[in-house]
């Protein structure tokens, strides 16, 4: 045979082709929208409406970004988020990362019981309603623990914490500390967590954008539009007030023209709030993808 | 001291007629384990206390599913009355709905959205590293750190029959547009294919993981043996996402009924309702809107013994065929 077997065929090359070529259409696809919506931000919003705007900005305004840091309920939101996600994701990290490095010691009497009685929660739980007059009878309706407190931890990040541990600190250095009389709370502050940075910042992440886009507790837990976190108030901009400009109710032309051009304004701040609300986690994205990958790598392989 | 720890490792056989004994010294064995290691206990003590009180709490709640709960006389004041809410849910004219509603999102989600990761994964492993790789992972992956809240806001002024980019494509083309937000036939697609462009590039890094594991001799012995690149990848590395494909699908299957009141309810209207309403956004709307706490109590109950059941029917069946990579 004339043709080595590391050369590619031209079989190869055409699957090649093809492999870029979905890989090329997942991207434009995934990517365009958000272009879109950058540009429909920043354009005339008679050009978006009116669908003359495609790709690039058309009629540059930032009237829509304005408009959005006039509005006092989004810095309300902004505040209120900063500070739920900010308390929420420290008590998630001050209640997962012990307990998983207590599950991660194979000397830990009980560590079954504990493994046991977590991950029955994974598929069993007391569903919307029990859940919601319990935080009630606790007293923490309209309260910030209403927020926090339901959602302390998750067995996932646990397990992909405990399985961290487990695999990436040596046991030797662990023995070796204790040998020489070092406590475990010591030896937890002082060894492992230092050499676990990793998993730290991985799980800061995945519960701090957890935090910052929920919205479903709030929903429930709150009734104080002063303590909505961002995401509550971004429902009412983008969701709520929707139904008005489109229920198809019938109306005649001057109405029908005045509901249009509100209509373009109000398409036009939808566009920027949607964008403000995105810039906090995308801007962060990009250095921390690694870990985030890393993250999931861990939980997967060997969880 | 010496003794107990050779029993321990299995240097020696016990004898039988020290078996008593030898339970003693495990018992004292386990008992210095636990004083040794006090502090671990303090450690595990905040999610102990957290998965008690928040997630076994609402269980002991799960019994008002079967009393008529009245909220001054308290869980266990409040009278028995058995499957009776049970009952009337299923006689309820909108069971049926609600139950085609719930299954036949999740399936269709299912159906469309879980081959596309696999696919995905399996062309990202045939490029090398590089900048093209780098930046299609990476516009991929972002749309899973959108909220729900803002990807509803971006499907409501993508559709907007006014002014959303969608309408105005298919206008271009000449077709007549059906309005998606309002119309009941197109609710199931648009959430399927909205939750396919947010999760599609995140789904594909526990496929990459799986395929990070595949042995290269058997590449290297498949390319001697004259395999295609697509023979390879058919032959190679398709078996070996097998086991977290089945993990996957097993796992969703368990969560078949429990398809989200978020996203849902965000695009919920009037209108579409008769197409979008499912058993979690029910229950919400009985139970908190409406303070029906019993009544979908029992239907949210109703939905987690479905799952469960489901979970385990599947399970089984995987395991039928392949042990190993069934969930237990």
């Amino acid at each position: 045979m004339a043709v080595s077997a590391i050369k590619e065929t031209g079989r190869d090359r055409a699957y090649l082709i093809f492999n870029y070529a979905m890989l090329t259409v997942a991207f434009v696809v995934v990517l365009y929208p958000m272009l879109y919506m950058i540009s429909a931000s920043v354009s005339d919003p008679k050009a978006v409406s009116s669908g003359e705007m495609w790709l690039l900005p058309k009629g540059i305004t930032f009237d829509g970004y304005r408009r959005v840091f006039q509005d006092a309920d989004i810095w309300t939101g902004y505040a209120n988020a900063i500070l739920y996600t900010a308390v929420g994701t420290f008590i998630n990290l001050a209640v997962t990362l012990p307990a998983a490095y207590a599950l991660s010691r194979k000397d830990f009497a009980g560590r079954g019981f504990f493994m046991a009685m977590f991950m029955v929660t994974m598929f069993f739980g007391g569903g919307l309603v029990p859940t919601y007059l319990l935080v009630k009878e606790l007293g923490m309706i309209n309260t910030i623990w209403a927020i926090v407190l339901p959602s302390a931890a998750s067995i996932w990040n646990i397990v992909v914490c405990r399985t961290f541990f487990q695999t990436s600190i040596p046991k030797e250095l662990q023995e070796a500390a204790q040998i020489d009389g070092c406590s475990n709370f010591r030896l937890f502050v002082k060894i492992v967590l230092p050499l676990s940075m990793a998993i730290v910042a991985v799980m800061a992440l995945f519960y701090g954008v957890g935090n910052w886009n929920s919205y479903f507790p709030a929903l429930i837990y709150l009734n104080d539009s002063a303590k909505y976190p961002l995401q509550l108030v971004l429902r009412q901009i983008l969701v709520l007030q929707d139904l008005s400009t489109q229920a198809g109710v019938s109306i005649d032309a001057t109405t029908a023209e005045a509901l249009n051009s509100k209509a373009e304004v109000a398409a036009l701040v939808k566009y920027a709030v949607i964008i403000v609300a995105i810039v906090p986690v995308i801007a962060i994205y990009p250095f921390l993808q690694r870990y985030f990958v890393q993250g999931v790598m861990i939980g997967s392989v060997k969880g | 001291m010496q003794d107990a720890k050779s029993v321990l490792t299995g240097g020696t056989l016990p004898e039988l007629h020290k078996l008593p004994e030898l339970r003693k010294r495990k018992q004292r064995h386990l008992f210095k384990r636990v004083l040794r290691n006090w502090e671990l206990y303090l450690f595990i003590a905040p999610a102990f206390f957290y998965f008690l009180i928040f997630v076994y709490g609402p269980m002991y709640g799960i019994q008002i599913a079967f009393k008529n709960f009245i909220p001054v006389k308290g869980i266990i004041g409040s009278p028995w009355v058995g499957f009776d809410h049970f009952v009337r849910f299923f006689h309820s004219y909108y069971f049926w709905d609600l139950l085609w509603n719930t299954f036949s999102i999740s399936l269709y989600g299912l159906a469309v959205g879980f081959p596309i990761p696999i696919l995905l994964a399996l062309a990202f492993n045939e490029v090398k590293d590089g900048f093209f790789k780098r930046a299609v992972q990476t516009v991929t992956y972002a749309p899973h750190f959108i909220s729900i809240v803002v990807m509803a806001g971006m499907i409501i002024s993508f559709l907007s029959p006014s002014t959303g980019l969608i309408p105005h494509a298919i206008k271009w083309l000449g077709i007549d547009t059906p309005d998606f937000l309002t119309d009941p036939r197109w609710f199931k697609t648009m959430y399927v294919l909205s939750d396919i462009w947010q999760g599609a590039g995140w789904g594909t890094i526990i496929f990459l993981a799986a395929l990070s594991g595949v042995d290269p001799g058997l590449h290297e012995a498949a390319i001697i043996d004259g395999a295609s690149r697509f023979q390879r990848v058919r032959h190679i590395n398709f078996p070996a996402l097998v086991p977290a494909m089945t993990i996957l699908l097993i796992l969703n299957m368990g969560t078949l009924l429990g398809v989200g009141y978020e996203k849902i309810l965000l695009l919920q209207n009037p209108l579409n309702m008769e197409s979008s309403d499912v058993i979690s956004t029910y229950v919400y709307r009985s139970g908190l809107l409406d303070a029906q706490y019993s009544f979908s109590t029992a239907i949210g109950v109703f939905n987690s013994v479905v799952n469960a059941i489901l979970l385990v029917l599947v399970n089984q069946i995987v395991r039928r065929t392949n042990e190993s990579s069934s969930l237990w």
